[in-house]
């Protein structure tokens, strides 16, 4: 089988965010960056299946040079290589501007199955693996917690809403959006990490895949994306202060006599 | 006839749910911001008894897309059919709430439009005669404007609880309409098999009355001593956020979020939760709202009445003992 896994490089979870003056976007220079958390399951749910069943792994990653580290990373814990778009010419948060990016290097590889998160921690639109299905042609389930291989396509479990779930027959090839926490992230052994120096990494321009410019514009899909702002507080939390004695004592003090909740 | 907002309905154990309710709200309001009519899709099979219901809703029309190749779920059938109504009727605005089902398809089908779909919005402003929709990035820390341009129709889906159901003006009674669509033309490739509970809810938190809820930051499986210490102290019931639950550290069924138990207890107390979406749609309705956690900027205080900004090792064995002292 084989399967593409596309990754996303996000800020670190906690990351202190700094919005720029012109409200354009944040400051994104003093960042430190991870693997979107559902990708990092997307390419463990790759490696598990290339385990169980052959084929190969083909890691997919857009961005500027520092997405490298985290080419690098997965090909560490087994991807065996892997197309990296540098997309310093363009950055757009338009789901459908980048899933016609990434459906433009998927195609010519024809894959059995493409795997992505199924949203990044970063814009979180939830909707570029769905749009790369269609793009793509594939039949596609979101939001998936379980694979099983059948002799013709495969059996997926798709989450529902409040605990409930889904079984889902699909031929192949397919697209799949997966969930956080569908198995345990492997760590790279240092054996994985000396071998991943030698696998190919095909860095690809826009020109290499038959897109311009003009394919990426601005607001060329009519979405228009103005600004960014810390949201407006509706609720002012009372923060307590003091050490830790101090603050606990307050709070008891607040949750018996103001609130009444004990 | 024709509608100018065309908001999709979900129906739940046969009747609409309650977040396509609040999608008509927001259908409603944008219809008045605008001055223009607001039509109900229903999609399905055999919808006549849904579709009375729906008439009721103050919607100027149902619309039906009944077949027996929707009666399950399936992104093909829905997108599908959704592509054919909306280029036969080509309203402005699509309205969607943004559910797990909305997820799976609403994309396809803005792809398959070629227009845009801007997802998960918290609400709209109006700024002359155009809506600006806002959306929340970076896990609901940051706020980001969107408007759409180019011909219509656009497609907009909101977050749960965005708008609010009891707004709803469920005046008159809406025209019911049959919508022609070719089925035929529609391939489903996906092969619904069966729906399942996936862990027995052995506890209803809907109806505890304090709970305290624990999450990533308490690091360690052996620190969820401190969590159950405290809980004793408040005889409060224990829950988790997703990756806590995830992780095995407490069973799925104590899980509060999207995935998991929407709860309102009189006290919910968050220790080491940051607040992501997912996690603050199933407790914003609590009553008094406690959060501890070290990062200053972290959204469970937006939503916080009393907040603590420190190490949740130092300040909940201190809360537990100020707790205990006055009982």
């Amino acid at each position: 089988m084989k399967i593409i896994v596309c990754m996303k490089q996000v800020p670190v979870k906690d990351s202190l965010l700094k919005i720029k003056d012109d409200n354009s976007w944040v400051h994104e220079d003093e960042l430190n960056y991870e693997i979107n958390e559902s990708d990092h399951y997307a390419l463990e749910t790759a490696l598990r299946l290339k385990e169980a069943h052959g084929g190969e792994v083909v890691i997919l990653t857009m961005g500027p040079e520092r997405v490298k580290e985290a080419i690098k990373q997965g090909l560490a814990k087994g991807a065996d290589r892997a197309l990296y778009i540098n997309n310093a010419d363009f950055t757009s948060i338009d789901p459908m501007t980048n899933a016609k990016v990434l459906a433009a290097a998927i195609s010519p590889e024809t894959p059995d199955l493409v795997l992505a998160g199924l949203q990044t921690d970063d814009n979180g639109s939830g909707q570029t693996g769905v749009i790369l299905a269609e793009n793509l042609g594939l039949p596609h389930t979101s939001i998936v917690m379980e694979i099983e291989k059948l002799d013709n396509g495969i059996k997926v479990k798709r989450e529902l809403e409040s605990g409930w779930f889904q079984w889902i027959e699909l031929p192949l090839p397919a697209l799949l959006t997966i969930q956080s926490g569908i198995n345990q992230i492997r760590y790279a052994t240092i054996k994985g990490i000396m071998m991943a120096k030698k696998k190919e990494v095909k860095e690809l321009a826009l020109s290499d895949l038959g897109l311009s410019g003009a394919d990426v514009a601005a607001g060329s899909t009519g979405l228009d994306f103005q600004k960014v702002y810390v949201p407006e507080k509706t609720k002012q939390a009372l923060i307590l202060e003091g050490d830790p004695k101090d603050v606990a004592e307050q709070l008891a003090d607040k949750l018996k006599n103001e609130a009444k909740v004990f | 006839m024709s509608v100018d907002i065309l908001v999709v309905a979900e129906q739940r154990d046969g009747a609409l749910s309650r977040s396509t309710v609040e999608a008509i709200v927001a259908g409603q309001n944008l219809g008045s911001d605008l001055g223009k009519s607001v039509g109900l899709l229903l999609l399905g099979q055999n919808l006549s008894d849904l579709a009375d219901e729906a008439a009721a809703k103050g919607v100027q029309e149902v619309l039906l897309a009944d077949h027996e190749k929707l009666a399950d779920y399936t992104p093909d059938g829905y997108s599908g059919a959704l592509q054919q109504v909306i280029e036969a009727e080509n309203p402005d605005y699509v309205l969607f709430s943004h559910t797990y089902m909305v997820r799976d398809y609403a994309p396809k089908l803005a792809a398959a439009l070629g227009k845009p779909l801007v997802s998960d919005c918290i609400h709209y402003r109006m700024e002359g005669r155009a809506p600006i929709f806002v959306r929340q990035v970076f896990q609901g820390k940051i706020d980001a404007d969107f408007a759409l341009q180019g011909d219509a129709p656009y497609l907009v889906s909101f977050q749960t609880g965005a708008f609010n159901a009891d707004n709803l003006k469920a005046e008159g009674t809406g025209a019911i309409r049959a919508t022609n669509i070719d089925m035929d033309r529609v391939e489903v490739r996906t092969k619904v098999l069966e729906i399942f509970e996936g862990v027995k809810q052995e506890v209803d938190l809907s109806k505890a009355e304090r709970i305290v809820s624990v999450g990533r930051g308490i690091k360690k499986p052996e620190n969820m001593e401190l969590v159950k210490e405290l809980a004793e102290a408040l005889e409060a019931d224990i829950a988790a956020s997703r990756p806590v639950c995830d992780d095995g550290w407490l069973p799925l069924d104590r899980q509060i979020g999207s995935s998991g138990q929407t709860v309102a207890p009189k006290l919910y107390f968050a220790v080491g939760i940051s607040g992501a979406i997912q996690h603050i749609v199933g407790m914003k309705n609590s009553g008094t709202i406690v959060a501890v956690n070290k990062d200053p900027h972290a959204p469970i205080f937006d939503i916080a009445d009393y907040g603590i900004v420190g190490d949740l090792f130092e300040v909940i064995p201190a809360v537990v003992t100020a707790v205990k002292a006055r009982k």
